[in-house]
């Protein structure tokens, strides 16, 4: 009990620090790819820019417009907030670690469906958007959330494909499953490329991050769904998508890019393999965070029937075609066209954890 | 538009390419106010009002740059000179109060092609921003300058002056 109490604190805070400097981050890295240098005037390298942001946010003055609905003004950055926070709380963030002769799981909850937890708290996550802006009583605002929600609804469909057919792989919902099948050098990009790639695009139409940045918009819709937002709800909602890049930047590690493995992780035991596959993690992570921004300050926006079609007329059909062509394989190596009965455990029922995750399947579906 | 150019993937990776690039180049900052840049020669910033050799003011109140300014940025008072001011003051009149309002300001150097007396010139020098609308308004502690500080006007191409045909 204690351990989980620790393993949640930590967790809580690294995410919240994380996301405090990936505003940092953002800004550094927009700099560099402009050939500027960034913020560098709070502290060495500007690292206590976060800080004076922080700061700033707090004591600026918490506006409520006259019509706005108090109540769900409030809420909405509330529901942005706990969604975020929530969705990390599945995520295998390390290897099995050994303290006073206990094991202790780098993990806050081993759930039996949880990648189908984070898809689910990911959708919920759109209330606080739709509820911010609709709150607002202003058009832009509630623009910018009508477009936040259909937009997230249709990529939710590519990505929640993509991940059946990861599913259809690993034979589990398990995170941890997921992963330590992954092990070694054993990644599920090697044999879903086309996957991955329609993954990572709905991630970042999910995270509102450009070049999917429609519910923001500043161009057009001054600041979509948090126009009239000012103060620490303004703050929640940005630290929300924040928090919401790490999440999926973890989420596409874990799921594609073999979470805590790394070739030759088989030299290594015990808290020594922990804290290594920990950190290597968190590598992963950040390099796709790195992506993400190098994305944003590279592309400009799409336009929005541009981006339905791409998220309705095409990642759908390639992510279901993949996931067809996956099951074929899957049923073709497990001998269901070979007249033999199938396995007891066959990987086409998704939904059960399997008891053994050692049965792996390993053949190339790499088809397109 | 064919199925790749309409997935949009090498376009994009195009363009990630490019931005790149510019990861490695060296940056093109100038970290104001440590380091400043060179100004033109012809920069119009700060107004001066100048003295003579024998710092004498040069200002006689003439208020043709008032005249000439577009903003109407520029307001004076002429007064007469007294017995006993002929070092401060070049001439018999002189303009005992003179302010430039920067906010209004833009600098567009005009006051100083209608001084007839070299007496007006803009330097190289910023006006600092300030709080208070007040501040901005600079009289003669500001523009005039020091006699011991003489303000370099010698890179002004225009001397207050137009060209000779």
């Amino acid at each position: 009990m204690l351990e989980k109490i620790i393993i949640i604190v930590a967790l809580f805070s690294v995410t919240l620090l994380i996301a405090t400097y990936l505003t940092l981050a953002e800004r550094k890295v927009a700099a560099w790819l402009q050939d500027r240098i960034g913020p560098d005037r709070a502290g060495p390298w500007g690292l206590l820019q976060p800080l004076a942001d922080a700061g700033k946010m707090f004591f600026k003055e918490d506006f409520i417009p006259t019509n706005a609905d108090k109540w769900l003004f409030i809420i909405g950055p509330g529901i942005a907030m706990f969604t975020a926070l929530l969705t990390g709380s599945v995520i295998p963030w390390g290897p099995d670690l050994q303290v006073f002769g206990e094991t202790v799981e780098l993990q806050v909850a081993n759930v039996d469906v949880g990648i189908l937890f984070i898809m689910g708290v990911v959708s919920i996550g759109v209330y606080g958007i739709m509820i911010g802006g609709w709150a607002s009583n202003n058009k832009f605002s509630l623009f910018g959330a009508i477009r936040a929600s259909s937009q997230m609804i249709s990529y939710e469909l590519a990505m929640g494909i993509s991940v059946i057919t990861i599913v259809m792989m690993s034979g589990s919902l398990n995170l941890r499953d997921i992963v330590e099948d992954q092990h070694g050098m054993n990644w599920y990009v090697w044999k879903q490329p086309l996957c991955f790639i329609v993954f990572f695009v709905c991630a970042l139409a999910e995270c509102n991050r450009a070049p999917f940045d429609l519910p923001e918009c500043e161009s057009e819709l001054i600041g979509g769904y948090h126009t009239e937002y000012g103060s620490m709800k303004l703050g929640f909602f940005l630290f929300a998508e924040y928090i919401n890049m790490f999440i999926s930047c973890a989420v596409i590690s874990a799921l594609f890019f073999g979470g805590y493995n790394f070739p030759g992780m088989d030299s290594l035991s015990g808290n020594t393999l922990a804290i290594v596959g920990t950190l290597v993690f968190f590598g992963k992570t950040f390099f796709f965070i790195f992506v993400f921004m190098w994305i944003r300050w590279t592309l400009p926006r799409f336009r929005y029937d541009q981006l339905m079609h791409l998220g309705w007329k095409k990642l759908i059909p390639i992510s279901l075609v993949n996931m067809l062509i996956t099951g074929i394989i899957i049923a073709a190596v497990s001998g269901w066209f070979s007249g033999e009965k199938p396995k007891t455990n066959e990987p086409m029922q998704t939904k059960v954890k399997t008891e053994q995750p050692d049965k792996r399947l390993s053949m190339n579906t790499n088809t397109h | 538009m064919t199925f790749l150019e309409s997935i949009y993937l090498p376009a994009v990776l195009g363009g990630m390419w490019i931005t790149f690039k510019h990861l490695f180049r060296k940056h093109n900052v100038t970290k104001y106010p440590e380091e400043t840049r060179e100004f033109a020669p012809v920069y119009r910033g700060q107004h001066v009002l100048k003295r003579d050799e024998e710092g004498r003011e040069n200002c006689t109140a003439c208020g043709l740059c008032a005249v000439a300014c577009p903003a109407e940025a520029i307001t004076m008072v002429a007064d007469e000179r007294k017995k006993g001011e002929e070092h401060l003051y070049r001439e018999e009149k002189y303009a005992s109060m003179y302010e430039i309002n920067m906010l209004r300001c833009i600098f567009c150097g005009l006051c100083e092609e209608a001084c007839p007396k070299e007496a007006i010139f803009l330097t190289d020098r910023i006006v600092p921003t300030y709080f208070e609308r007040d501040d901005f308004v600079y009289g003669k502690d500001k523009l005039v300058e020091k006699v011991d500080e003489r303000i370099d006007i010698s890179k002004r191409q225009l001397t207050g002056k137009r060209p000779q045909k």
